[in-house]
């Protein structure tokens, strides 16, 4: 059929529905034209600061005060780029070394966080044990306790590291270890499931676990098979993709964490990209006065664009695992949705 | 002698036998006499039904009797015991049964143990690097906390309740605290009923057939990275992104039409705190947005998992949309709603950017009161949980689960 005869047969089944299918195809049309245009402004909405924040850091200076300029500028400079880029580096050679210490930080955080939370979420999701909604509880107990309660307590804690005096005892001076500015504390913490948001890592994986079928592993009970073996031959193949994505949420949120990051792992020794972002205004005016003297002041507008910078120099390495890994992102959330 | 026992014992055995037999013969006829008494009762009159029952346990008594009889009654026999055993035995097997429930049990423990050691490194953990924490910020509340260079921290003991208390300090002496949180309670009430209609909304949109719907979810996950932790604080003192943007209203003449909306629905003289709230929420809705990422993909997915079998039947019983919205969709939804009220408020109350948390970092860095900001924060702390333990309470009873 040509788009010509099925014109005509539309209006001839219009005709005998009395204009009905006409008002009907309107309305439909109508619908999803509004719908378009909602969803496009809502989109904007969240792409908004991105789409500023790239306009803004690639201004000239003469564009920043030019009222006429907003989104696209007249004259490009890369200065800004520049600039951010050399705060990154810190007591690096190069700033590359301070996105590989935040790399190889956040991958192992990643790591020793995923796989302890899948641990303990098949323990809460298979087992029955006294005392397990009292420890359930628990975990919830620690997604709800703001960091700043336990903040300076874990920071004395390792200072003056010490295991029912254990380790006092062995060194003999009844002294504990000061654990700060090593990389360890925060390591440990994750492996006992205490790290950022590792409430939400158990939960994810309990409710993943819980969806899986019982057969699968009573049928592997049956053929003689251990509970560890259980666990690791029949559980986890089916658990990586979940895995994935809890590694990718907790490596993504490692990066950009700045509570914890300050406490274990101050500036002074550690380059990382999230501290080093949250200091690279002041660094740079620091960098100012040491260039024109104590009596320079840099821009408002200037140190702005360079925060815009520095925030898409930072943000880069995530959007990109974003745009590869989008699906075991969305799709993670929305299995653990799922039986709330 | 033992043959002796033995005859006398396979003797009682086919005796006990036969007796069951007999039990058994007069049970069948029993039953089928009361089957038959069921259907009297549904033709003849009760009283034959009567009849039949009294005679069902006429011979019901008898075959009891018959039973009893064919037991001898030698309480003095030495082989009572293993005549009784033998009769049990004829019965069940109850050896057999305590090893099941012996092998049941042991499983239950082993299941235990396991249970308990796969959740072991939470365990630790919690008592570790929560717990320990926790106790040591219950007991600086209570403590002046000093520092001093090369020393650490020296604790003196102030109480919970006096002039000179951390408790005392915040509530009465510091007006920021108060404030500020007061404020943050606001904001919540403001907020959280704000994400779950919007996350709603966009759910709702995405769950519709149209191109692009994968990159349009996508871009509205996109706020879980780009809000995170370290981001957010850059942004929030980003001050020429907002003369920009008040520059850009100026031009464009978008602030004035709202505005004006604005107080033509103030000036009307029924509602106006309503209006008040949902402007309020309206003014804040680029927050909203950036904080509902997660919450979209939760409604997201429970719509999806409602048969479409189920609005079709409705649709054919006459059902509208607005009816099979709030009779289909709304009960299957609630426990996502559950789930979202609960995440999105602790989301909420940990965030690191509110203006409550600027007055506790302030008293840290700048004052250094450790004991005063360990005070604070359980205060925070407990109402965040009184408020989730409220929320779970009122909305936990009357979540309906489908399955």
């Amino acid at each position: 059929m040509t788009r010509a005869e099925r014109r005509k047969a539309f209006w001839e089944r219009n005709r005998k529905s009395g204009g009905y299918l006409l008002r009907k195809k309107i309305g439909k049309v109508l619908y999803s034209l509004g719908r378009a245009i909602l969803v496009f402004g809502l989109c904007f909405l969240i792409l908004q600061p991105l789409i500023q924040k790239v306009a803004l850091s690639l201004m000239s200076d003469s564009d920043l005060y030019d009222r006429s300029v907003v989104l696209i500028p007249r004259h490009f400079s890369t200065q800004a780029f520049e600039n951010a880029w050399r705060q990154f580096r810190g007591s690096n050679p190069t700033p590359w070394y301070t996105f590989w210490d935040s790399f190889k930080l956040s991958v192992a955080v990643g790591l020793f966080q995923t796989l302890s939370c899948t641990l303990v979420g098949y323990g809460f999701a298979r087992f029955k044990f006294p005392l397990k909604k009292f420890f359930f509880g628990c975990v919830i107990l620690m997604l709800i306790v703001p960091p700043s309660t336990i903040i300076t307590p874990l920071y004395l804690y390792f200072q003056n590291f010490d295991i029912f005096g254990i380790i006092g005892a062995i060194r003999g001076d009844g002294k504990g270890l000061n654990m700060l500015g090593s990389a360890t504390p925060y390591l440990m913490m994750c492996a006992t499931c205490a790290g950022y948001k590792a409430g939400l890592y158990i939960y994810m994986m309990r409710q993943h676990f819980r969806n899986e079928p019982k057969e699968l592993e009573e049928a592997a009970y049956v053929d003689g098979c251990g509970r560890l073996r259980t666990f690791f031959q029949i559980l986890l193949p089916g658990a990586r993709p979940m895995m994935v994505s809890c590694f990718l949420f907790a490596f993504v949120w490692n990066w950009s964490d700045q509570v914890y990051m300050k406490v274990f792992f101050p500036t002074y020794k550690w380059s990382l990209v999230s501290t080093k972002l949250l200091g690279a205004a002041s660094t740079f005016d620091g960098e100012n006065i040491a260039k024109y003297g104590a009596s320079y002041h840099t821009p408002e507008a200037t140190l702005n664009q360079l925060n815009a910078a520095a925030v898409l120099i930072a943000l880069a390495p995530l959007l990109i695992i974003y745009v590869v890994a989008q699906k075991s992102f969305v799709e993670s959330i929305s299995q653990s949705g799922i039986k709330g | 002698m033992s043959q002796d026992t033995n005859k006398l014992t396979d003797g009682l055995v086919d005796e006990i036998a036969q007796a069951e037999d007999a039990v058994s013969e007069a049970v069948d006829t029993a039953e089928a006499a009361a089957d038959d008494a069921g259907k009297a009762l549904t033709e003849a009159s009760a009283e034959a039904a009567e009849d039949i029952k009294v005679a069902v346990e006429e011979a019901e008594d008898a075959v009891e009797d018959a039973a009893s009889d064919v037991i001898p009654e030698e309480e003095d026999d030495p082989f009572t015991a293993a005549k009784k055993s033998a009769f049990a035995a004829a019965k069940k097997n109850p050896a057999k049964e305590n090893k099941k429930k012996r092998r049941a049990k042991n499983l239950e423990k082993g299941n235990a143990v396991a249970g308990f050691l796969f959740i072991l490194p939470f365990v630790i953990g919690f008592l570790l690097f929560l717990c320990y924490p926790l106790g040591m910020s219950v007991y600086m509340t209570l403590n002046k906390v000093s520092a001093t260079a090369g020393e650490g921290l020296k604790f003196s003991w102030l109480g919970f309740w006096n002039k000179s208390s951390n408790f005392y300090w915040i509530f009465r002496v510091d007006k920021d605290y108060i404030e500020a949180l007061v404020e943050e309670l606001k904001r919540m009430l403001l907020f959280v009923p704000g994400i779950l209609v919007f996350s709603f909304f966009m759910a709702s949109l995405l769950n519709q057939e149209f191109r692009g719907r994968t990159v349009v979810r996508a871009i509205y996950f996109l706020p879980v990275i780009l809000s995170a932790g370290v981001f957010l604080g850059v942004e929030s003192n980003n001050q020429l992104l907002a003369s920009i943007s008040d520059s850009m209203k100026e031009e464009n003449g978008a602030a004035v039409i709202t505005q004006t909306l604005e107080k033509v629905l103030l000036s009307g003289e029924t509602g106006n705190t309503f209006f008040q709230y949902v402007i309020d929420i309206v003014g804040q809705v680029y927050d909203i947005a950036m904080a509902s990422g997660i919450q979209i993909i939760i409604f997201l997915s429970g719509l999806q998992t409602i048969p479409p079998s189920m609005y079709e039947a409705a649709k054919m019983e006459g059902c509208t949309g607005w009816e099979s919205f709030w009779k289909i969709t709304f009960p299957l939804i609630s426990s996502m709603i559950l789930v979202n009220v609960v995440y999105t408020m602790i989301d909420f109350f940990t965030r690191t950017d509110s203006r409550l948390m600027t007055v506790i970092d302030n008293t840290l860095l700048i004052r250094f009161e450790y004991g005063k900001v360990a005070a604070m924060s359980w205060v925070y702390f407990l109402i965040i949980a009184a408020f989730l333990g409220l929320v779970f309470l009122i909305f936990s009873r009357r979540v309906y689960y489908y399955d």
